[in-house]
């Protein structure tokens, strides 16, 4: 039997005297689509800093497809929030693309190369920005091209931290067709970190409600509940308008 | 006098080399410095050069010695592990603590100075201890010796080596130091590896061609290739060819206008930052550098 593709078991991380994550345990079968959901400051970066091996938990681990997270690299796409990006550094949308290949900064970038780069870009539609400057782009362009640099080495497990960030309701919609479609075509697993709930609801197979610790863990329509809501936001607001929606 | 009589001149060819030198390996140092936003670290780390070669004249004096005998034949033996350390030393202040870049430098860079100033003024006028003062800060482009274009020589090999091997990778961490880390990369050695070279380098340029000068050097290609590179290998080749060019043109025009060689460098290398903010400025509404 395949090990799950992400792999929570007892973490817990502490930033000085708070807990930034407790005891947090679950795992991600193959070829699910999982949601990870709750407020501000509830952990959810951090859960996908274990998964990629960038933060150490004080108590328990993580596997990712079975392998310690930094081992499992070659087979994790990794989409940043847009928020870390430097726009004044000089690059094009290939450079960056390439990056996914060669996991360093490309002097020249090779045909071949150039040809994976512009294939990939071309399925996650933005074939046209290659050798556009990443400084012009806008930001739903650039999240395309975080994408493509993600999906270039047809990775088993994507991460997004948070891909619809900054991005009209069209890209936004434009994205969870292509991840759902290249789920299809791949059978990849795909977590993502998002604030919408009603993308939670409709594009995930899966969601986790996370506060530090887990308030929920399974099927939408079972998860995202009054109950499991409330627990980590304190209170409901209004979600039930966006969910039935 | 046409160029080639004048770099037939023993002292012009020596300002040349160095010159061209310091150019080639400050060029992509400084790409990383600026893209890091580590401006401040060319002076803060000519300064700890300055504290160094201040204890190690005082050394010189403490035992004896004169410039030029035994070990201490040069007060650079103690500055520049001085200024490696003190690179280092910036390196963890900055990882270990949440102090900004800038602000680690800081501090080492006003230690540094008042070590630097406390030691030189223990050493009485007129003693011979290999170094001078005021052309430590101030620099004596032309007063480059034989041996000093060796020292520029072997770091400028030591830089090139390591620009060659790491560029790429200094490059990604650059670009996105947590990208970097998912992708294995280990950026935390990286860094520390940029800021020891950054440290010899700047440390063999100070006292070769004086403080000021170095921080030019580290700053105003890589700042101007910035603005108008659409990637970092321009940007890089760019910012040494400046460098270059900016040498060349800085040491002719001082000769012929009677100037002193280090400030018209410098003043070359602003006209360039100046042409290169009026190209970006003026391409930016097209969205696009030009290049």
């Amino acid at each position: 039997m395949d090990p799950p593709a992400l792999h929570i078991h007892h973490v817990t991380v502490r930033f000085g005297e708070t807990d930034i994550l407790q005891d947090v345990t679950f795992d991600l079968e193959r070829g699910q689509f999982l949601a990870v959901v709750g407020p501000n400051g509830a952990g959810k970066s951090t859960l996908f800093k274990v998964a990629l091996g960038l933060i150490r938990p004080r108590e328990g681990h993580a596997a990712v497809g079975g392998k310690a997270p930094l081992s499992a690299a070659p087979g994790v796409g990794y989409v940043p929030q847009l928020k870390t990006f430097d726009r004044t550094f000089p690059a094009t949308a290939l450079e960056l693309v390439v990056t996914g290949l060669r996991r360093a900064w490309p002097a020249r970038v090779t045909r071949a190369e150039r040809e994976q780069a512009a294939a990939t870009l071309q399925r996650v539609g933005a074939g046209h920005l290659l050798h556009r400057s990443l400084a012009g782009l806008s930001s739903g362009e650039l999240q395309r091209v975080f994408l493509a640099r993600s999906l270039i080495r047809q990775p088993a497990i994507v991460l997004l931290d948070e891909p619809a960030t900054g991005v009209d309701f069209l890209a936004e919609s434009d994205l969870y067709d292509l991840l759902e479609r290249y789920q299809t075509e791949t059978g990849a697993t795909i977590a993502m970190i998002t604030h919408d709930l009603a993308a939670a609801r409709y594009h995930a197979s899966q969601v986790i409600v996370l506060n530090r610790r887990v308030h929920g863990y399974g099927l939408p329509e079972e998860v995202l509940c009054d109950e499991c809501l409330r627990g980590a936001y304190g209170h409901v607001g209004h979600a039930h308008t966006l969910l039935s929606a | 006098m046409d160029l080639l009589d004048l770099f037939s001149l023993p002292f012009m060819r020596r300002a040349l080399l160095a010159g061209l030198g310091i150019a080639v390996m400050a060029g992509p140092l400084g790409v990383f410095v600026v893209q890091q936003r580590l401006a401040f670290l060319g002076d803060g780390l000519a300064h700890a050069a300055f504290g160094g070669m201040g204890l190690g004249a005082l050394l010189i004096f403490g035992f004896g010695l004169s410039a030029g005998t035994i070990i201490f034949h040069e007060p650079l033996w103690v500055a520049l592990p001085f200024t490696l350390l003190t690179a280092l030393g910036i390196a963890w202040v900055s990882g270990a603590t949440r102090l900004s870049g800038d602000t680690a430098i800081g501090v080492f860079f006003a230690v540094s100075t008042a070590l630097g100033v406390m030691c030189f003024s223990l050493i009485p006028p007129d003693t011979d201890v290999g170094v001078d003062v005021f052309d430590l800060l101030f620099g004596t482009i032309l007063g480059v010796r034989r041996g000093d274009l060796l020292f520029v020589a072997g770091t400028c090999l030591l830089s090139l080596l390591f620009f060659v091997v790491a560029w790429g990778r200094l490059g990604y961490a650059t670009f996105d130091s947590e990208l970097a880390r998912t992708d294995g990369l280990r950026v935390r050695a990286l860094e520390y590896l940029l800021f020891a070279v950054a440290g010899v380098v700047v440390a063999v340029s100070a006292l070769v061609v004086g403080i000021i000068l170095i921080a030019a050097y580290l700053i105003i290609p890589a700042a101007s290739a910035q603005m108008v590179s659409r990637s970092l290998i321009q940007m890089t080749l760019l910012s040494v060819a400046i460098g270059v060019a900016t040498t060349l043109a800085g040491l002719v025009a001082s000769f012929y206008l009677d100037v002193p060689s280090g400030s018209t460098v410098v003043l070359t290398q602003a006209l360039v930052f100046v042409g290169a903010a009026l190209v970006r400025g003026l391409t930016r509404r097209g969205g696009t550098p030009v290049i």
